[in-house]
């Protein structure tokens, strides 16, 4: 057993940014990741940093513009939060030698980003998140931190009492890639989930193949409630035949989108007359799709994104790496040629139910970064505002979890306060299927002291490994790609009722099909068949609570669209969807969203751009 | 084709199952897992014969070796007959056989767009990224196998301790004592001077450079490109100022520093991100002989 005051699960820019300020408030911290730290998918962030930097700007206005982002679903004071320390978190970057792209008199640059009421994306070139990632596991490295990589954490160990607010997280079960070993990390203080997005639920996604969602799937099943499963971004430019990324700072820079009939179709078709291809994500996916269904789409399948008319200097200078990208990955020159790209599964707005400190219901267990919610996105996110959600929550969390007094959090976690039942009956049955050997941890041991709690843990995780392994059944990977496949055919962009309902009936059969799944590799050795069938339980979980949500959720607000409800249902939707995995019978309820900030409320207003 | 190695683990957890005594329903289950595998052995093997005899087919020779499976501790070479598609990269085939052959071929990867680093194999003899290679561009059949001057964990996995060892034994992390006196002003940054370190910072610690380097492989202790690269990052960054940087040419100039390096190019030739790195490590030398005369 591993010994720590913090363990940081996962160490992409949120994991790494909470085991700095753990560290810096004095707790002895671990990292824990399944791929070493500068693999992670922060990485391939390209676009920018929100930061209200100047003089002309303020965090006011980047709050405004996160509200209105957000349809009106972000929790004020998180959007506050984000918007208020974005700006000494951008410059800390700095000040640890990250390379931003830089103006004439040697300050940082700032360019235009979709949504967004002022150029205030600081960027370092379209390669940010690149660039953000290594400067801060510089800073890990500087300060001795110490890191368990390729150890990929199976569980958490919490207690089991009935109600989820009154457990306990006392650490993790890890799974040592290397060697197989299974162990225990005893976190004194508490753990930090920070294990990135879900994209592997889809299979057009621009996320890596390591995003499968671990940390939110641990953290339901444990008890805390998912929260807002059904705002999924889709990023509007993506690559048709791989979902690689093509930054917004594309469309920043003055890339233009046209239809098969060479139509700058945001401006001539009416989707953005102020912003065009600037208006903010899900609006421009929309009308991507949209062209496409009505017979305006290249091989009836993308638009075109064309910067050719921004000239090779200033591409060179700003979007070199999209170059390589659409050369490598789509055989484009993008000097010489408009650019194919479709909306892609991008970006998961919901996740693990958070206050603005990253705290979860249940005691000593954080998450900070796409995992968490907040809500800083609410039911979209403005590009550019991942990566600073990142460094502020992130050190926000590694903050509290080390013991810092951070005072009395305005959002309540839990069925606390003015939370309601929700009374939406689903035609298929969800939750656990009773089958054998697949159920996960639900609530932990029937003790509650931690080492007991941990070692059962350890317990019921080499159980299951070693039942994997040693019995014979189907692999994995056709269960992951049905399930895949009905997402991204039923769950996506435009979404109606009838093809939610089978979607579920289809996530039911994968589910019954996993009960059967087993590891063909006998090996205790870097077996990755084992890893990818734990993480196929996952992304199982996750699925069915992004349709239940999408399902139950009859409005159109944000990225979430539903053919049957075309408008957005302030006086009976200004509410969080949550869903408690309930020891495997899921239940959904709501929570009303925080709209009062600090010194305003934000009242809802109609969205155009 | 491959065959799965673990026949006899497979034999013996049937016979397991079969004389342990068990409730009908268990039996039930097992008898339909077994049908269900049976099946899916089936199809790979159906799969398999059609991929063989199609000419679209990419052929591929796998390294493969695993410490534990018996069978697979002398390493051997596999083949694996994928469908080939348009635009189809040496990490798609890989991941193709693997899913549909046999899962337990073994290779890193993640981000599928080069930035990760994970999956830096030596393919055709030469070192690359698998998701930014193309099959097409590639003889057949397309040999795969793990990075040369490694040790090889299993198939085309390979231990990355020592080269992360090396990344770490040059204070890769900025250092200076000059900040601007305001908590919210960023240090002021030439674009000269950015566009100056741009190709250094690219790196993805993906190991082909070093995996490429005779010196390296000759040399354990020697720092390598990457790690010379990181440190001529930091050095040449003006923000760290005129001490630091003397400091920094002092740890490149250890005896296995930058004068190890032969200049043989192989690093720049190999890396996949386009960073000159034997120019900086030709820049960092001549850095140090300036300073050096300067005490002189």
């Amino acid at each position: 057993m591993y010994e720590h005051d913090v363990v940081v699960v996962g160490a992409g820019g949120a994991g790494l940014r909470a085991a700095i300020a753990a560290q810096e408030a004095g707790a002895d911290v671990a990292m824990v990741s399944k791929l070493h730290p500068v693999r992670s998918h922060t990485g391939a962030a390209e676009g920018g940093i929100n930061a209200a930097l100047r003089d002309a700007d303020s965090w006011q206005d980047h709050a405004y513009d996160t509200m209105k982002g957000s349809d009106y679903l972000g929790d004020a004071p998180a959007v506050e939060a984000l918007c208020q320390e974005s700006p000494e978190e951008v410059i800390r970057l700095e000040h640890w030698g990250m390379p931003f792209s830089r103006e004439d008199d040697g300050r940082v640059s700032q360019r235009p980003f979709g949504g967004l009421s002022f150029p205030r994306t600081t960027y370092a070139g379209a390669e940010t998140g690149h660039q953000m990632l290594h400067t801060m596991y510089e800073q890990v490295v500087k300060r001795g931190i110490t890191v368990y990589d390729e150890w990929h954490v199976m569980d958490l160990a919490v207690t089991d009492e009935d109600d989820p607010a009154e457990r306990t997280c006392h650490g993790v079960v890890a799974y040592d890639i290397q060697s197989g070993e299974i162990s225990g990390f005893r976190a004194e203080n508490g753990v930090i989930l920070a294990t990135g997005g879900m994209g592997q639920v889809f299979d057009h996604t621009t996320n890596a193949v390591a995003n499968t969602g671990d940390g939110v799937a641990m953290a339901y099943r444990a008890g805390v409630p998912m929260e807002d499963m059904e705002f999924i971004q889709f990023h509007p430019t993506t690559l048709p035949s791989t979902g690689v990324l093509i930054s917004e700072g594309v469309r920043g820079e003055g890339g233009i989108l046209y239809n098969s009939e060479g139509e700058r179709f945001m401006f001539e078709h009416g989707y953005a007359n102020n912003d065009g291809e600037l208006a903010s994500r899900d609006v421009v996916s929309r009308a991507e799709l949209t062209e496409v269904n009505e017979g305006r789409g290249i091989e009836d399948e993308y638009v075109h994104l064309d910067m050719r008319h921004l000239g090779e200097e200033r591409i060179l200078d700003r979007l070199e790496n999209i170059l390589h990208l659409a050369e490598d990955f789509e055989g484009a020159d993008g000097l010489t040629e408009p650019m194919p790209v479709k909306p892609g599964q991008h970006y998961a707005m919901g996740g693990i139910e958070t206050n603005e400190f990253g705290e979860t219901v249940i005691d000593g267990l954080y998450a900070a970064g796409e995992c968490a919610c907040a809500s800083v996105h609410g039911a979209n996110r403005l590009g550019g505002n991942a990566l600073p959600e990142l460094i502020v929550f992130g050190k926000r969390a590694g903050r509290h979890a080390a013991g810092e007094e951070m005072g009395e959090a305005e959002i309540e976690t839990g069925r606390s306060g003015n939370w309601q039942p929700a009374d939406y009956e689903f035609g298929v049955e969800v939750g656990e299927t009773g089958g054998s050997g697949t159920a996960a941890a639900d609530g932990g041991a029937v003790v509650s002291d931690a080492e007991s709690v941990l070692g059962a843990a350890v317990d019921r995780a080499q159980e299951r490994v070693d039942e994997l392994l040693s019995r014979k059944g189907r692999n994995h990977a056709e269960i992951r790609s049905a399930v895949q496949e009905t997402m991204t055919a039923n769950v996506n962009v435009f979404r109606e009722e009838g093809r939610l309902e089978e979607t579920l009936a289809d996530l039911r059969e994968a589910r019954e099909a996993y009960k059967d799944v087993a590891v063909s590799d006998p090996s205790r050795t870097f077996n990755t068949d084992l890893i990818h069938t734990i993480e196929t339980r996952n992304i199982l979980d996750l699925a069915e609570a992004l349709t239940m949500g999408a399902l139950a959720r009859e409005e159109f607000r944000g990225a979430h669209w539903r053919k049957e409800h075309q408008e957005r249902k302030d006086e009976d939707w200004l509410k969080h969807t949550l869903i408690s995995w309930n020891d495997g019978e899921p239940e959904l309820w709501y929570k009303p969203v925080v709209l009062e900030g600090e010194n305003k409320t934000y009242e809802p207003k109609s969205r155009s751009y | 084709m491959s065959t799965q190695i673990p026949k006899q683990t497979e034999e013996s957890s049937e016979t397991e199952a079969e004389t342990q005594p068990a409730s009908k329903g268990e039996e039930r289950r097992a008898e339909k897992r077994r049908r269900a595998a049976e099946r899916r052995e089936q199809r790979q093997e159906e799969e398999a014969e059609k991929a063989a005899a199609d000419e679209s087919t990419v052929e591929l020779k796998v390294f493969r070796y695993d410490p534990q499976v018996e069978g697979k501790q002398e390493p051997r070479f596999d083949t694996f007959h994928v469908p080939f598609t348009k635009g189809m990269t040496v990490l798609d085939a890989l991941m193709y056989a693997r899913d549909t052959y046999d899962s337990s071929l073994t290779f890193r990867h993640s981000c599928r767009q080069a930035v990760c680093g994970s999956d830096a194999m030596f393919v055709n003899g030469g070192q690359k990224l698998a998701c930014k290679t193309q099959i097409s561009d590639l003889e057949e059949p397309v040999r795969v196998e793990p990075l040369p001057h490694a040790e090889v964990t299993k198939d085309l996995v390979v231990d990355m301790e020592h080269f992360y060892e090396q990344m770490e034994a040059v204070e890769p992390y900025f250092q200076t004592d000059e900040y601007p006196d305001g908590e919210l002003e960023e240090q002021r940054q030439d674009r000269a001077n950015r566009e100056k370190i741009k190709m250094s910072t690219r790196c993805i610690w993906c190991g082909a450079c070093m995996s490429s380097c005779n010196i390296a492989a000759g040399d354990n202790e020697y720092l390598g490109p990457a790690a010379i690269n990181k440190a001529y990052r930091f050095a040449m960054d003006e923000r760290e100022g005129e001490e630091m940087k003397q400091k920094r040419l002092e740890i490149i100039e250890q005896e296995h520093g930058v004068w190890r390096c032969q200049t043989q190019f192989s690093c720049t030739e190999v890396c996949p991100k386009d960073i000159p790195l034997t120019e900086h490590i030709q820049e960092l030398k001549r850095e140090a002989v300036k300073n050096n005369l300067k005490f002189w």
